[in-house]
């Protein structure tokens, strides 16, 4: 499946993925609305020390154990192999937080968990940490 | 083409379901389930108390997930197995046939003994849908409640009750709450957080003796109640496969492949007893995750698959009015521990492994820790230290970050 791939060598560290991201999820057609003087929930994150940088977001394991875990059946991997979580019946338990290999999943401001799902279902379509990649550090595409 | 048949209609049972597909799309699969309804979540009751889910919501698969994998629901008991025949007798009379089969029986409440318990007319476990619903219809603004066990059940049921009952008081016989996965210090925050939501404790202190509304504590206290709940712990239901000398002890004692002792039977979930991937010995690891994986992967080999589930670690996520606790593995070895005003975080470092974790507060990006846990990652092929103060990517090597989020193959 296409999945988002991190160039860590290209990553600036600009974290516009993170704003990219928080601003697809928001709904809301202008960024500025949707993230000033707001406290953003992204759903991907950049790590960083003096050397490295990097952006995280969510692996769609084969095999992933968010969704053996999830005790209200809340995450399901479709079809498609894009995993999901049904925020409605998330009960805020974090055992998704408490499985996930890579620290993919974190929380929304309601909180409810929350990580990747591709953009695949709000108006962007696909990634949009990966569209808006300034260096190409993050990627959108088939790998294996 | 091959007959599986299962005995309890928990999510294990669901694993086992999905396992079986995986490999075979012929067979018949047979569901022997007691509760008589399609599977929910259970751990979900408290929340469906504190009205943050519905019974429709908790339903742990859809309604048409029986047929789309071709099973055939027995809402029924399973009263024995006869193993020489390879049948199972349920309550009705009817013996079903199997080639394989597996037991994911579950656990029932453990109620001790207590003197004068007859009396207590208005007296629940905390286990199951119907016990949520008759709590419910139970308790009004005046109630009362006293709930015998802080442990997880114990505690999430009076997080469910908070703001619906008048008082809500929870004694243990244990000196601190949720013992058996937090220590000392962290079960004092853990605590706080509940009384300051107004929730009574009466620890080291059990009780003794009932009257339909006095419980009498061994202290010498007595506490009046409307509502008693009884949360002191739960037991495996071995019994079926004990009766036809299956090795149990307790719980079903199985082997990686989630065999038991006897030929074509399988256990999974909170009936049963496997490897603790931490420790080699085998444990009760009464929790979903590992209920779902351990279906999964005994349902893939009574389908002629060959597989295993070999990562069984203790492991749980519990929160209360917002903060949360999550904790993995043992506790032993050398601690080291960060505080702030809120949170906590404790590690456990032996013989060059990570071996258990208790965050509480942050939270963030826990399966970080847990995954060292579970993969046995040598800590000096990380930076350790780094990793101590705060779990991401970072402290691994590139090559390592590569596989996990460049796809790359090795």
């Amino acid at each position: 499946m296409k999945r988002v791939y991190v160039n860590e060598e290209w990553c600036l560290g600009c974290h516009l993925c993170e704003y990219n991201c928080a601003f697809a999820n928001s709904g809301l057609s202008d960024m500025v609305k949707a993230l000033k003087d707001k406290e953003i929930y992204p759903r991907i994150h950049v790590e960083e020390d003096n050397k490295i940088k990097y952006a995280v977001s969510c692996r769609h394991c084969d095999d992933p154990l968010c969704v053996k875990s999830c005790i209200a059946g809340a995450i399901t991997k479709d079809e498609n192999g894009t995993v999901k979580i049904d925020t409605d019946k998330c009960v805020h338990c974090y055992t998704c937080i408490l499985v996930c290999p890579v620290g993919a999943v974190s929380h929304n401001e309601n909180g409810a968990a929350m990580k990747c799902e591709l953009c695949l279902e709000n108006s962007c379509g696909s990634p949009a940490c990966a569209s808006g990649c300034p260096n190409k550090a993050i990627v959108y595409e088939e790998r294996e | 083409m091959n007959r599986y048949v299962i005995i309890g209609g928990g999510v294990a049972a669901v694993g086992c379901i999905e396992g079986i597909r995986k490999a075979d799309t012929e067979g018949s699969i047979t569901l022997i389930s007691g509760e008589k309804k399609t599977v929910y979540c259970r751990p979900l009751i408290s929340y469906y108390l504190q009205g943050k889910t519905d019974f429709e919501k908790m339903k742990y698969r859809s309604d048409e997930f029986y047929e789309k994998n071709n099973c055939k629901l027995v809402y029924d008991t399973a009263v024995s197995i006869d193993k020489d025949a390879k049948t199972v007798t349920v309550s009705s009379g009817e013996k079903i046939p199997y080639d394989k089969l597996c037991v994911a029986t579950g656990s029932s409440p453990f109620v001790p003994p207590f003197t004068g318990l007859d009396n207590v007319s208005a007296k629940f476990s905390f286990m199951t849908e119907d016990d949520a619903a008759e709590i419910e219809k139970a308790v009004d603004e005046n109630s009362r409640v006293l709930i015998v066990g802080a442990g997880l059940i114990g505690l999430k049921c009076a997080e469910g009750l908070c703001g619906r009952v008048k008082s809500i008081t929870v004694c243990d016989l244990a000196e601190r709450v949720l013992s058996s996965i937090l220590d000392e210090p962290c079960a004092k925050l853990m605590q706080n957080v509940l009384e300051e939501n107004g929730i009574s404790f009466m620890l080291g202190d059990s009780a003794e003796k009932f009257d339909a509304d006095k419980a009498y504590m061994k202290s010498g206290a007595v506490v009046d109640f409307d509502v008693l709940i009884l949360a002191v712990g739960v037991r495996a239901n071995v019994s079926l496969v004990k009766e036809i000398g299956g090795e149990t002890e307790r719980g079903i004692i199985i082997d990686e492949k989630m065999k038991t002792s006897v030929e074509d039977i399988y256990a999974v979930g909170d009936c049963s007893q496997g490897v603790n991937a931490l420790t080699g010995q085998k444990n009760v690891l009464a929790l979903l995750p590992n209920a779902v994986m351990q279906g999964e992967t005994a349902g893939q080999n009574m389908a002629g698959a060959d597989t295993v589930f070999d990562k069984g670690v203790p492991m749980n996520a519990i929160g209360f009015f917002g903060y949360h606790a999550l904790t993995a593995g043992i506790y032993e070895g050398e601690m080291t521990e960060e505080k702030t005003d809120d949170s906590v975080k404790r590690l456990f470092v032996k013989d060059n492994r990570l071996v258990g974790f208790m965050l509480l507060g942050d939270i963030e990006r826990a399966g970080i820790y847990t995954s060292l846990i579970r993969e046995k990652t040598p800590l000096d092929t990380i930076d350790a230290e780094a990793i101590k103060i705060s779990p991401s990517l970072l402290p691994f090597s590139l090559k390592y970050r590569k596989i996990k989020l460049g796809g790359s193959k090795s």
